[in-house]
């Protein structure tokens, strides 16, 4: 690969953990070009992430061998789809460390947390006496940060509107870290859960679970972890995590739209009552009154996605073949090479940690004198797939008084000479605006 | 490179030197739109003359297609009643729906004036709704004025 571009003093490529060319090969779409027979670089994943050949091969294997109704009919089929359903069940909870019957499929995170946010403001009005253990009313308290996607923050912002509870918050600090300052006062004797992002999708931050869990625990609060961006980079373990609840999305890890996971404490899970009720749920069904079957199947009304659970299998195999540790290794160097590339170009900032310390491969930046859905379609322009906009995290953009960042975030397939394309791309755009280093003030 | 397509010269200097932007007083109306999926935003008040749209002002954060849509929606509505303004902007979401096709854009060339240089942003669907936060706050804050001051009459 020719050099375009001269590199800061201290960027240097360390050998990546990853084949990255070998993996990508894995990835058809990889192959496509874009704009005018362009290489497609693709740095969106933190948005929803490329499918490689195994996992469209476990789906398409599924619907052209095996497709019957999980949990219903007598038939061989239908027999073999179960089989293969909750076989999948226990490679995605073996991935996370978790037994299967801690590991509950909603359509993606953003339902996972509407499931426990609906669960715990029914458990108020509840029949079953021992559904009411979590409710949530009055004078209750939810605890969650400034860096959240809005899918763990919406959910319990309406949570406190339904019930009268009142919603919380720690800040965030200058550097793009969460203020844990008044960790004390926020969570307080009041709390009954504390939500938080192991990874910001926009900040690339990963945050000290360790003392917010300590903390929740001290008073007693239930702790919901959104891996939505940290399951698909990094090695969790539930038991390691000490949370309550953990949810992510399968998208965002290699693998299909439509399934997500809710990983919750057996003992939890089953003191919760449903959020969707109807088929499959169920236990005993009068004109009176129903029973329900206890967790996980208690949280999985209607027939699943089950070609997708399927495909997540796949995917979660795929992880496991490359090995989290060296995905998250991998990520890191391309990132550190990312940071100190884009940083030693003047007009540009990072919105977040500026380096590779307690981060993920979110890099969130902005570029002077010019607005990132135009730095976004210049780098359109050349192939390269980035997010513009406030990323679904309108507050954290309010806090760093910017009305919208560039962001670029990194996955298996991702190598150097990507990164190198969206320097390039970032140097183009400010030519074109005419604000070319040598003009910025 | 297709970038020139749709950051046309005529696009890029009303982004760069924006015309009538600044809010104003008198306005019978001021509304307040957001583009949700991007946060861009645009405060817009309508000052009318009778029917004559007499003044629009306005302040806003966004793309340079979002603020250069604005100052030339503003060089081309001023004097215009509401009626024929909101005709024009029937006419520029045509040219927005029209997916880059030149015959659209010569066809409302003369009633567009600059911002028929827009035509290249019809290409880009994502692009599109940054054209026509303007209009569209346009829209909203002539109807507010005119049943203001139909109701002071």
């Amino acid at each position: 690969m020719t050099e375009t571009v001269s590199r800061p003093a201290g960027a240097h490529q360390v050998p990546l953990p990853l084949d990255v060319e070998a993996i990508r090969a894995d990835f058809p779409i990889l192959s496509r070009t874009v704009r005018d027979g362009k290489r497609l670089v693709y740095l969106d994943s933190g948005a929803t992430s490329q499918k490689p050949t195994s996992v469209l091969d476990a789906e398409r294997w599924f619907y052209e061998n095996v497709n019957a109704a999980p949990h219903r009919g007598a038939h061989q089929l239908a027999e073999e789809a179960t089989a293969a359903y909750e076989a999948a069940r226990t490679t995605i909870g073996a991935f996370i460390g978790a037994p299967e019957n801690e590991v509950v499929f909603t359509r993606n995170s953003t339902e996972a947390i509407n499931l426990v946010a609906y669960a715990l403001s029914n458990a108020a009005t509840a029949k079953e006496p021992e559904f009411r253990r979590y409710a949530v009313g009055q004078g209750d308290e939810i605890v969650v940060t400034e860096m959240e996607h809005h899918a763990n923050l919406l959910p319990w912002q309406q949570l406190c509107e339904r019930t009268g509870a009142t919603l919380r918050w720690l800040g965030l600090t200058d550097d793009g870290r969460l203020d844990l300052s008044d960790l004390a006062t926020v969570v307080n004797e009041r709390t009954k859960l504390v939500a938080v992002t192991q990874q910001s999708n926009i900040l690339g931050t990963i945050n000290p679970l360790g003392d917010v869990v300590a903390r929740a625990r001290e008073v007693g609060a239930l702790v919901l972890v959104d891996g939505a961006q940290s399951v698909p980079h990094q090695r969790v373990d539930v038991t390691e995590l000490g949370a309550d609840f953990l949810v992510f999305s399968g998208h965002k890890m290699l693998g299909p739209t439509g399934v997500g996971v809710l990983w919750g404490r057996y003992d939890v899970l089953d003191a919760l009552p449903p959020f969707l009720t109807g088929g499959s749920m169920i236990e005993v069904v009068r004109m009176e009154g129903s029973t329900f079957m206890p967790p996980p199947q208690r949280f999985e009304a209607g027939v699943p996605m089950t070609a997708q659970v399927i495909g997540l299998a796949a995917a979660v195999e795929y992880l496991q073949r490359l090995g989290m540790d060296a995905v998250q290794a991998h990520e890191e160097a391309l990132t550190e090479y990312a940071l100190q590339q884009l940083q030693a170009i003047p007009g540009v900032t990072v919105i977040g940690p500026p380096d590779t310390v307690a981060r993920g491969g979110a890099i969130s930046f902005t570029v002077e004198g010019i607005h990132p859905h135009d730095v976004g379609q210049v780098l359109d322009d050349l192939g390269i797939a980035v997010r513009v906009g406030h990323h679904c995290a309108w507050p954290v953009v309010r806090r760093y008084g910017v009305p919208a960042t560039t962001r670029a975030t990194f996955y298996v397939h991702t190598g150097y000479d990507d990164v190198d394309a969206l320097v390039e791309g970032v140097r183009e755009a400010q030519r074109f605006f005419g604000v070319a280093p040598s003009e910025v003030k | 490179m297709q970038l020139q397509s749709m950051y046309q010269d005529i696009i890029l200097d009303h982004y760069r030197n924006p015309h009538g932007r600044g809010l104003r007083n008198p306005f019978e109306a001021e509304v307040h739109h957001v583009n949700p999926t991007c946060g861009d935003e645009v405060t817009l008040r309508v000052h009318l003359d009778g029917e004559t749209i007499a003044d629009v002002s306005y302040e806003g954060m966004g793309c340079s297609i979002s603020q250069a849509s604005v100052s030339a929606m503003y060089d081309l509505v001023i004097g215009k009643s509401v009626t024929e303004a909101m005709r024009t902007g029937e006419q520029f979401m045509t040219l927005m729906q029209s997916k880059g096709n030149a015959t659209v854009a010569e066809e409302l060339e003369d009633d567009l004036e600059d911002a028929v240089a827009f035509a290249g942003v019809s290409k880009y669907p994502a692009r599109v709704k940054c054209a026509l936060m303007s209009w569209m706050a346009l829209k909203d804050a002539s109807a507010r004025a005119l049943s203001t001051t139909n109701e002071a009459n």
